[in-house]
C-alpha cells in the first residue's frame, strides 16, 4: 500500500489562500427599511423573520442591502424557484452570505463541494456522497438515534423546566454527524463552535472569520490522519478512499466536503427540531393530536418543515443582468429563502397557518433543483426520531417562559433558546 | 391511471416513496424509481398515486387519469 501523502502538509493547505478572497466593509447599525437596508444578522429578524418576509413578499418582493457588499433577498415562491434553478446567471461558489466572497478562480468547485459547486462538476462531486445518504443507507443510524434520544430524555428527570433546543435538539444531530463522519462523540461540544463561527459570526471583522475558520480545518486534518493511521468505514474514510477522474480527491476537496457535512449537518436539524417543539409547546390541540395520532406524526413533520423551514442558501450573480426587474451587479448575494417562499400564498394553501394535516405539501425546505439538500433522508429520520422520542416520553410540555424563546439570527433559522416546562 | 418520473426533473426528495412505497422505489443514489411495470397503477392505489405527485417539491412524479372518449378509445389526462 502506498502512503497517502495528501495530507502531509499543514491544515493551512487544506483551503484556499485567504489573501485571494475579496472584502467588503462590514456594516452593522439598525435596519432602516427592510426593504433597502435589509440584515438577516439583526435581532428583529430571529425575532420576527416570518413576519419581515410577508411584508416584503406584498410591498417588494425583491428586498436589497447594501450591507455584505450588496445583497438580493427574494421572498416569492416564483422567484426563490428560478434562482434554485438558474445556476448559470447565480453561483454556489460561496453559499453562507458575509463580507467575504471567496476568489472566482475557486468555481465550479468552491470550498466545500458539492454545495459550493456549479456544473459540470456539481455532478460529479454530489454523486461521490449520494450512496451515503439514501433512505436506505441512512436507516441504519435510526437505532441508534432512537437509543441516544432516549437517554437524552432520560437525563431530564426531576426537573420541571429543561431548554428543549440546548438539552435535547441540539445533541441529536451533534451525535450522527460523529458517527456518520467517525469523529469522537465526546467533541461534540467543539462541533458547536464550528457550527457557530461559520454561520453566525459573520458580521465579525473578515480576519477574524477566516481565524477562526483555521481551528474548524486543524480539527479536521487531525481526524484525516487518524483515519489515515486506523483506516475505518465512515464517511471520512469514504472521501479518503473516493476518486474522481480517475484520481483521489485533493486534499482540499476531503476536508472541504468534511466541513460542509458537519457544519450543515447539525445546525440545521437542530433548528427543525426545536422549531417542531417549539411549535407543539405552543400548540396544545397539536401536541395532544400527535400524541394520540402516532401516525400523523410523518405528515406533521413534513408542515414543521414548510412553516418552519430552517435554511436559507446563498448565491452569488455570475454577471451584472437584469432580473425580474431589478438590476442585479456581478457579485452581488442572493439569499435564497426557502422559509419565505414556503409561505406564499400564492404557492400554498392556507400558508400562514400550520396545519399538522396538510395533505398537500409542495414545500422546499430542502431547496429545489439539482442543490436539494444531500442529507435530506438523514435529517428527516432524525426529525422523526427525535420528535416521536419526545412525543411518547414527554407527552405534556408547554413553553415555561414565551418570553425567554431565543431565535437564530443569520441563515439557518431556529431556536436557540427553549424553555420548556416538563413537570 | 398510469404513473411516471421525469428523470430531468426528479432530484430525490423521496417524497414519492415515502408515502406511495408500493409504486415508488429508490436508486441507489435516492433518485425515483417505478415499482409498477409500466407505470399502471393497480386499482385502489390511485390516491397514493395522487398523494405522491402533490408532494413532489420539483413536480417530477406525473399521474394520467385515463378517460374512457366516446369511441371507447382509451386517452389520457395529463395532470
Amino acid at each position: 500500500m502506498t502512503v497517502d501523502d495528501r495530507f502531509a502538509a499543514g491544515a493551512d493547505a487544506l483551503r484556499a489562500d485567504p489573501a485571494l478572497s475579496t472584502f467588503s466593509e462590514v456594516v452593522t447599525g439598525p435596519v432602516t427599511d427592510w426593504a433597502t437596508d435589509f440584515s438577516h444578522t439583526a435581532e428583529e429578524w430571529a425575532q420576527d423573520a416570518i413576519g419581515i418576509w410577508d411584508d416584503l413578499r406584498q410591498r417588494c418582493p425583491i428586498a436589497h442591502t447594501e450591507r455584505f457588499g450588496g445583497a438580493w433577498l427574494p421572498t416569492r415562491y416564483e422567484d426563490v424557484a428560478a434562482v434554485a434553478y438558474d445556476t448559470e446567471h447565480f453561483s454556489s461558489r460561496a453559499i453562507i452570505a458575509s463580507n467575504v466572497r471567496p476568489p472566482r478562480s475557486l468555481a465550479p468547485v468552491g470550498t466545500a463541494p458539492p454545495i459550493s459547486s456549479d456544473p459540470p462538476f456539481h455532478h460529479d462531486a454530489r454523486t461521490l456522497l449520494l450512496p451515503a445518504f439514501t433512505r436506505t443507507a441512512v436507516s441504519r443510524y435510526e437505532e441508534s438515534t432512537r437509543a441516544f434520544c432516549h437517554s437524552l430524555v432520560d437525563a431530564l428527570a426531576g426537573r420541571d423546566v429543561v431548554d428543549a433546543a440546548a438539552d435535547y435538539a441540539q445533541h441529536v444531530p451533534v451525535r450522527v454527524m460523529a458517527d456518520l463522519l467517525g469523529f469522537p462523540p465526546e467533541d461534540g461540544p467543539r462541533f458547536r463552535h464550528f457550527v457557530e463561527n461559520a454561520l453566525e459570526g459573520i458580521d465579525l471583522p473578515p480576519e477574524e472569520r477566516l481565524a477562526r475558520s483555521s481551528h474548524l480545518f486543524e480539527y479536521l486534518l487531525v481526524q484525516i490522519r487518524d483515519h489515515l493511521e486506523h483506516p475505518r468505514e465512515d464517511l471520512t474514510g469514504h472521501l479518503l478512499q473516493a476518486e474522481l477522474y480517475g484520481r483521489r480527491l485533493e486534499p482540499a476537496h476531503v476536508a472541504g466536503t468534511m466541513a460542509l457535512l458537519l457544519i450543515a449537518g447539525i445546525d440545521t436539524t437542530w433548528s427543525a427540531i426545536g422549531a417542531s417543539l417549539w411549535h407543539l409547546a405552543g400548540h396544545p390541540d397539536d401536541r395532544r393530536r400527535l400524541v394520540a395520532e402516532p401516525e400523523l406524526r410523518a405528515t406533521a413533520v413534513e408542515e414543521f418543515l414548510r412553516a418552519y423551514a430552517p435554511v436559507t442558501m446563498a448565491r452569488l450573480v455570475t454577471e451584472d443582468l437584469t432580473w425580474r426587474g431589478v438590476q442585479m451587479k456581478a457579485e452581488d448575494w442572493v439569499l435564497l429563502s426557502f422559509p419565505a417562499a414556503n409561505r406564499d400564498p400564492a404557492r400554498f394553501e392556507r400558508a400562514d397557518e400550520v396545519l399538522v394535516d396538510r395533505q398537500v405539501n409542495r414545500h422546499a425546505a430542502f431547496g429545489l433543483g439539482i442543490h436539494r439538500c444531500v442529507g435530506s433522508h438523514l435529517a428527516r429520520m432524525e426529525l422523526r426520531v427525535a420528535l416521536d422520542v419526545w412525543l411518547d416520553r414527554v407527552p405534556e410540555f408547554t413553553l415555561a417562559d414565551p418570553d425567554a424563546v431565543r431565535w437564530s439570527t443569520g441563515q439557518i433559522r431556529g431556536p436557540r433558546t427553549l424553555p420548556v416546562r416538563i413537570g | 391511471m398510469r404513473i411516471s418520473i421525469d428523470p430531468s426533473l426528479c432530484q430525490g426528495h423521496g417524497r414519492c416513496y415515502d408515502l406511495a412505497p408500493d409504486l415508488f422505489g429508490e436508486d441507489g443514489e435516492g433518485y425515483a424509481t417505478l415499482l409498477v411495470p409500466g407505470g399502471e397503477v393497480p386499482a385502489g392505489e390511485e390516491d397514493d398515486a395522487r398523494l405522491a405527485a402533490d408532494n413532489c417539491p420539483e413536480a417530477a412524479v406525473l399521474v394520467y387519469e385515463e378517460t374512457v372518449a366516446g369511441d371507447g378509445v382509451v386517452g389520457e389526462a395529463a395532470p
